[in-house]
């Protein structure tokens, strides 16, 4: 394929290409799909992809362009979808079983903003059960694979979000981030993925894994793309009484505005053993460029960090294990043809239905809401949340936005994690305390190992300060631009 | 020995709001089966609930009613159990930060007979919190269906400390409670359509004993009288047991009203662990006190505080009230036509015999989708409050005899014509005119001279006689005033 196909250019060029006419949305989309065609077989990063509607989408986003109706720089852009969020009369899975044959009666939220903007809302991408997991290996419908390296995973669960922008088979996706399963895939796949502030994304239309943690966010290949793609779908809604009411600046016309050099902190409990050489060797670069335009960094202590795995386990296993409870073979899901009774029709319907990691959490969490164990574990857990919100509240008295490794290790091999449970949640163990505080966080892609494995840097920032952290990742994404190379496939 | 029975009650009144507790769709009763349906009430996967304020609002107002503490922060609760009429397998509920807390219902005990009042107690409240109604299973010999139309309708529940002792303490309590939420326009209280359901808790201890007996919960009282049969029946099945030294498990019993029995439905082990935790899709509510003086300011009168004004102010007495005061329709009709009438006192008379009557007449359809859509109220019926007040003032003024009025009365009801219309197309106009009257006076006394002889002799007591036969001769049309005035002068 042509360097200069459409596939290979990031969103923001094809939102100026589309406006110099220079390339139409039906010629984006039907390079995507033939992307799709050619590389889907080895990365897996699709479930489902509904070609018909995504030319039509096309068809008439050029429409309304030739008639100089245009909705907004994203009208005609593809936009990808993780399996868990809403789009009408197409597929939701969630990559369960249990939800097999089941399609969304309605329009999301974040889905009904792009369709307003008119981006073509179009595939179904691969994840974690239930965004269960940090790996996309407890798909049920067969893994994803690292564009990078087909032996590796691409990191989850948003991992079929991150695998098709690292692929070039779509140039922005949609994911969601209940303890890192954006940004730990963007970091795994060498491509932007951003958290934005708990209440920022409504979740209106996103299958629940916890309530109290999950937000959408982008995947793109640049933080310029991210930007332009979180101001399309942020925002207060009245459908989700947890969205937060604030006004939602264009991000991207202030990545163009020049910032001062900000203080970046250095958490040292993230910094210490557990974390890959080459990891090190690659954040310590990007701290070094951050001093050489201005930057000040500063050593922060965030001492409840060794609390966030923990706490974390307790309170979204609980919340999902509620949050699945509607998962039971009675109305959309499907029905075990084993069962013989009501009580059947739940255990046969849920144990045949759902994988063993979504077994697990669902019955750690009802464990830890279960009467007597409840204050024990869940209301402990939420105390222990308090502090951890404190401990960065406190840190961002002196700093702008924190500086991190997004994961401790690049991509690992297929079943390396996957029969040990534990090693595998400390994956997340950079990400996870961004969700318990409810802040942003963005994983930028910032070089590759020495076996070609794209590394990532997180920053997490202030609530609501989605603009001041944009501009710091720019700052440095845009002299760097890790994430517009492409793998080969 | 003696026994005495400790029952508290557990009431769910179904809110009457536009819209359910947490969507916008609407509610009602007797739509097709599933369509007041949408994501968040089938629990779609990514529905997410959001406050009705409406249901916030009436629960304050039910609060401030039964005297309860108002939260100034009340926050939602999941309860979890798996049960095929609950789409999220979670009820969305209030735990333990719910929204009225304490109160209190004012209830009157049966006294000696019908016209005289009875003993008035207060019984306490635990707490009320509101939650989401669950839909509605019916089940076959093969399958069960499902209706979803009732799931997610708001829901009170309202819940007595173990206050009463007696089946007739319960129907009090239901019937206050019920009188004061339908008189506030919070709900229709139907329990026929499941809009006022309720669970008693029944133990029992010999009398002067302070600790509680070992408590049943009784389920499936659909009717105000299913409960007070039922809790009658349970009290003399706990008491037996105990005479029989059959030891009382804590459990949960089933009242079947056609055999009229309790059959046991689950034990204590049985029971749910509900696994309760905070809501994470929902914020807390505060609830601004300035909410509360605005709800305070449109809460309606109290029934029994009515009552208690009927009495004193508008001297009525104790029957008429305590007919009048349980269905504030009927309150708020005779309190248009009073303002309207010469005699406060008749108007009452005239409500709570002759138009309770020809409604509950109206009312008397055996189809039950026709008794819901053509229900005639005292609001809706022909008969008007004006009509009411001008055919008091008729009789008032001697222009009507009551008899006649008596007669008219349902023709009104049936035509909506008024009474003196009524009465001119029957020639039945009372008959003041002065000379025909005396006319007919005199032929009275010239036919019975003896009568008129005793009168003069001072027997007072003949003077019935003559007007008797003056009536008979006017066809009871001439003015009973006017025929004593006339007699009296033409016999003096």
């Amino acid at each position: 394929m042509s360097s200069d196909s459409p596939i290979f250019k990031s969103a923001t060029e094809l939102s100026q290409d589309l406006q110099a006419g220079t390339v139409s949305s039906a010629e984006i989309t039907q390079a995507m799909i033939d992307r799709i065609d050619a590389v889907d077989e080895k990365v897996h990063a699709f479930l489902h992809i509904d070609k018909e509607d995504a030319l039509a989408q096309a068809k008439a986003s050029d429409e309304r362009r030739a008639n100089g109706e245009s909705l907004s720089p994203l009208d005609g852009v593809p936009v990808g979808m993780k399996d868990v969020i809403a789009v009408k009369n197409q597929p939701l899975t969630a990559a369960s079983k249990i939800l097999e044959n089941y399609r969304s009666p309605y329009d999301a939220t974040v889905v009904r903003k792009l369709k307003e903007a008119g981006a073509v809302v179009a595939g179904r991408l691969n994840l974690d059960e239930f965004a269960m997991g940090s790996s996309t290996e407890n798909s049920a419908y067969g893994p994803t694979r690292n564009p990078w390296n087909l032996d590796c995973v691409p990191g989850g669960s948003s991992g079929g979000s991150s695998a098709a922008v690292a692929a070039r088979e779509v140039p922005l996706t949609l994911g969601s981030d209940t303890g890192g399963s954006i940004r730990q895939p963007a970091s795994l796949c060498g491509v932007v993925g951003m958290k934005p502030t708990y209440g920022m994304v409504s979740r209106y239309g996103l299958a629940a894994f916890a309530s109290s943690l999950d937000q959408i966010g982008p995947f793109s290949t640049t933080v310029e793309d991210a930007a332009l793609l979180l101001e399309t779908i942020s925002g207060h809604d009245s459908l989700d009484s947890t969205s937060y009411p604030t006004d939602v600046p264009s991000y991207s016309a202030e990545l163009k505005i020049s910032s001062e050099p900000k203080v970046l902190g250095l958490p040292k409990e993230f910094f210490g053993p557990g974390m890959d050489d080459e990891v090190r060797a690659s954040i310590e670069q990007v701290i070094e460029y951050y001093r050489s335009i201005g930057y000040q960094t500063r050593e922060v202590s965030l001492p409840t960090t060794d609390l966030s795995i923990p706490v974390y386990y307790v309170i979204a296993t609980a919340e999902a294990s509620s949050n699945l409870a509607r998962y039971d073979g009675i109305r959309y899901t499907s029905r075990s043809e084993r069962a013989e009774n009501a009580i059947d029709v739940y255990a046969k319907s849920r144990g045949e239905g759902f994988g063993s990691e979504v077994k697990r959490r669902c019955i750690l969490g009802a464990y830890a809401l279960s009467s007597g164990y409840y204050d024990a574990y869940y209301l402990r857990a939420q105390k222990a949340r308090t502090l951890i919100r404190q401990d960065f509240e406190k840190a961002f008295t002196e700093v702008d936005a924190i500086l991190t490794p997004t994961s401790p290790t690049p991509a690992f091999k297929f079943g390396e994690k996957s029969d040990d449970p534990i090693s595998m949640y400390l994956s997340d163990v950079y990400t996870i305390s961004t969700n318990l505080a409810g802040l942003p966080g963005i994983s930028v892609p910032c070089g590759f190992s020495n076996s070609g494995l794209p590394i990532g840097v997180q920053l997490i920032g202030k609530a609501f300060e989605e603009s001041s952290l944009l501009q710091i990742a720019h700052a440095y994404d845009r002299e760097h631009l890790h994430g517009r190379q492409a793998p080969n496939l | 020995m003696e026994y005495e029975a400790v029952i508290g009650l557990e009431v769910h009144v179904q809110l009457d709001t536009n819209s359910k507790m947490f969507t916008r769709v609407g509610t009602g009763f007797g739509q097709p089966p599933n369509s007041l349906t949408d994501p968040v009430v089938l629990g779609l996967p990514g529905a997410l609930p959001v406050m009705n304020e409406e249901a916030i609002e009436k629960s304050i107002k039910v609060g401030l009613l039964l005297d309860c503490k108002i939260a100034e922060v009340c926050k939602w609760d999941r309860k979890n159990y798996f049960y095929p009429d609950m789409p999220k397998n979670y009820q969305i509920s209030q735990f333990d930060q719910p929204i009225c807390e304490g109160g209190q219902v004012e209830i009157e005990m049966p006294g000696e007979n019908p016209a005289k009042m009875g003993p008035h107690r207060m019984v306490e409240l635990t707490r009320i919190h509101l939650e989401e109604d669950v839909g509605k299973l019916t089940h076959y010999e093969q399958d069960s269906l499902v209706d979803y139309n009732r799931a997610g309708c708001p829901l009170l529940e309202i819940v007595s400390e173990p206050d009463m002792h007696s089946p007739d303490e319960v129907f009090a309590y239901l019937t206050s409670l019920r009188n004061s939420l339908v008189a506030a326009g919070i709900s229709a209280c139907d329990m026929e359509k499941g809009q006022l359901r309720c669970d008693a808790n029944i133990s029992v201890r010999p009398k002067g004993e302070t600790k509680l007996g070992t408590k049943v919960e009784l389920k499936n009282l659909n009717t105000i009288s299913g409960v007070r049969n039922g809790v009658e029946y349970e009290i003399r099945r706990q008491i037996r047991a105990i005479e029989e030294g059959t030891p009382i498990i804590q459990e949960t019993r089933r009242w079947n009203p056609e055999q009229k029995y309790t059959t046991p439905m689950r034990t204590k082990e049985m029971a749910h662990d509900y696994r309760y935790f905070p809501d994470p899709d929902l914020m807390p509510v505060k609830i601004d006190p300035a909410w509360i003086d605005r709800v305070r300011k449109e809460l309606p009168e109290k029934p029994f505080d009515k009552q208690r004004r009927y009495q004193k102010e508008m001297n009525l007495p104790y029957s008429i009230t305590s007919a009048l005061c349980g269905d504030h329709l009927l309150c708020a009709y005779f309190e248009e036509a009073a303002g309207l009438a010469k005699s406060a006192g008749k108007v009452a008379n005239w409500v709570v015999n002759d138009l309770l009557r020809e409604l509950s007449q109206a009312n008397k359809v055996d189809d039950f989708a026709e008794k819901e859509t053509m229900k005639t109220t005292p609001q809706s019926c022909p008969v008007s409050p004006q009509m009411l007040a001008e055919l008091v003032n008729l009789i008032e003024d001697g222009k009507l005899t009551n008899n006649v009025a008596k007669e008219l009365f349902p023709e009104m009801f049936t035509t909506g014509k008024s009474a003196a219309e009524l009465a001119k197309e029957k020639g039945l106009d009372q008959q003041s005119d002065d000379s025909e009257i005396e006319g007919i006076c005199a032929e009275a006394i010239a036919n019975d001279p003896d009568a008129a002889e005793k009168f003069r002799g001072g027997k007072e007591g003949a003077i019935n006689a003559l007007k008797g036969a003056v009536m008979k001769a006017s066809r009871g049309q001439a003015n009973p005033k006017v025929v004593d005035e006339t007699l009296r002068r033409l016999l003096s």
